[in-house]
């Protein structure tokens, strides 16, 4: 087993449950740190070609909000957490304690807000993750991009040396009563990785 | 006539890992290069345009497994798009080349993220394909942190790279 295109039914349902505890705990932490009421869903999480998730985010020009994570450790993989230029706007403004549509472009202050925000996110669902199948995940200090969805995730995916055609893909939203965040995380193992995190999880081959 | 004139305004899009040849006037589009490159060729009398947008850039290192797609690497996808424009009449003494992409989307503070530097050697790989082609580079936009949108004119050889918040800009 090497491949996401060789993993049964099952398995991708095992990754999915994980991915949705790890989006369910991202909310938490984002709560806490804006002290309001998160709800979170996950309308979408599956396995996707890399060339079709850009339609996830309105096409390849659309500007994105990405922060990357190299995790190291027991099972070494790459997390992108993908926010809509709305959804980053909005979560600056919730961070920076100003009414939700005060910000309209990304300053410098607004770029380390999203950064700060992406790495708690981010570590409370590598935490799930990591509580879940017991193994150890190191993050990196993550990086950031602006850019065009295109040419963010697919350098992203290249310079992580992430070369597959296939990726982990959880679609989360993220709202209080009047505000609603789109985002996704991409979760990328590393081949050895996967084959690892299913064996913990009981539902390798 | 209204058919002829429509003709005239196709646009043909490029995705990533893809690569296409015109042999009318069109527009060649590719969106969002960051790390990966965009090489247009352009054959000025035979008015013949071809566009790729490569992502890595040798397929040596790959396994026959991952690289069932020849148009994702740089030493695959331009000898085999030269060679179908050359097929449809390109000649090499008039072919004239411009790249654009190749930049460094992310820093990672910690450089532990960056170590491939795809950008900087998929750039660096496209110009000795050429180079071995016998292909003169005669434009470029490469480099940066930034994402690019290229735009090639097969009617004139004009490519504009389109980025986020700066004019058009042509090469």
């Amino acid at each position: 087993m090497t491949d996401w295109k060789d993993l049964s039914g099952l398995q991708i349902d095992a990754l999915r449950e994980i991915g949705n505890i790890g989006a369910g705990n991202a909310a938490t932490a984002l709560a806490k740190l804006i002290q309001r009421k998160i709800n979170m869903s996950v309308p979408r999480a599956g396995i996707m070609p890399f060339n079709k998730i850009f339609s996830l985010v309105g096409g390849e020009e659309e500007q994105v909000a990405c922060v990357n994570f190299m995790v190291e450790g027991d099972a070494p993989a790459q997390i992108l957490f993908v926010l809509s230029p709305k959804g980053a706007f909005s979560l600056v403004d919730m961070l920076t304690g100003q009414e939700v549509g005060s910000t309209r472009k990304l300053d410098d202050l607004g770029m380390s807000a999203l950064q700060e925000a992406g790495n708690i996110l981010t570590s409370s669902f590598v935490n799930a993750f990591a509580d879940f199948t017991k193994l150890k995940f190191i993050p990196s200090v993550p990086a950031f991009a602006f850019d065009m969805v295109g040419a963010v995730i697919s350098s992203a995916l290249l310079e992580g040396g992430y070369f597959a055609d296939d990726m982990l893909v959880i679609e989360t939203q993220f709202s209080d009563e009047d505000i609603l965040i789109e985002s996704h995380f991409f979760l990328l193992p590393k081949v050895e990785s996967l084959k690892k995190i299913l064996q913990t999880l009981g539902v390798s081959d | 006539m209204q058919g002829l004139k429509e003709n005239k305004k196709k646009e043909l899009r490029v995705g990533i890992a893809d690569w296409k040849i015109c042999c009318e006037p069109c527009d060649l589009i590719t969106l969002g290069l960051g790390s990966c490159v965009g090489i247009a060729l352009w054959d000025s009398e035979a008015a013949i345009g071809g566009l790729a947008h490569i992502m890595l850039p040798d397929s040596t290192q790959f396994s026959d497994k991952n690289r069932t797609n020849p148009a994702k690497f740089a030493d695959l996808a331009i000898p085999l798009m030269w060679e179908e424009m050359y097929k449809n009449g390109a000649r090499l003494k008039r072919i004239r080349a411009k790249i654009a992409g190749g930049a460094q989307m992310f820093l990672f503070p910690d450089k532990r993220g960056s170590v491939l530097n795809i950008g900087e050697r998929n750039v660096v790989k496209v110009k000795s394909i050429l180079k071995k082609l016998g292909i003169r580079i005669s434009g470029e936009d490469t480099g940066g942190n930034f994402g690019r949108t290229m735009i090639f004119k097969t009617v004139n050889g004009e490519v504009y790279i389109r980025t986020v918040g700066n004019p058009l800009l042509k090469i």
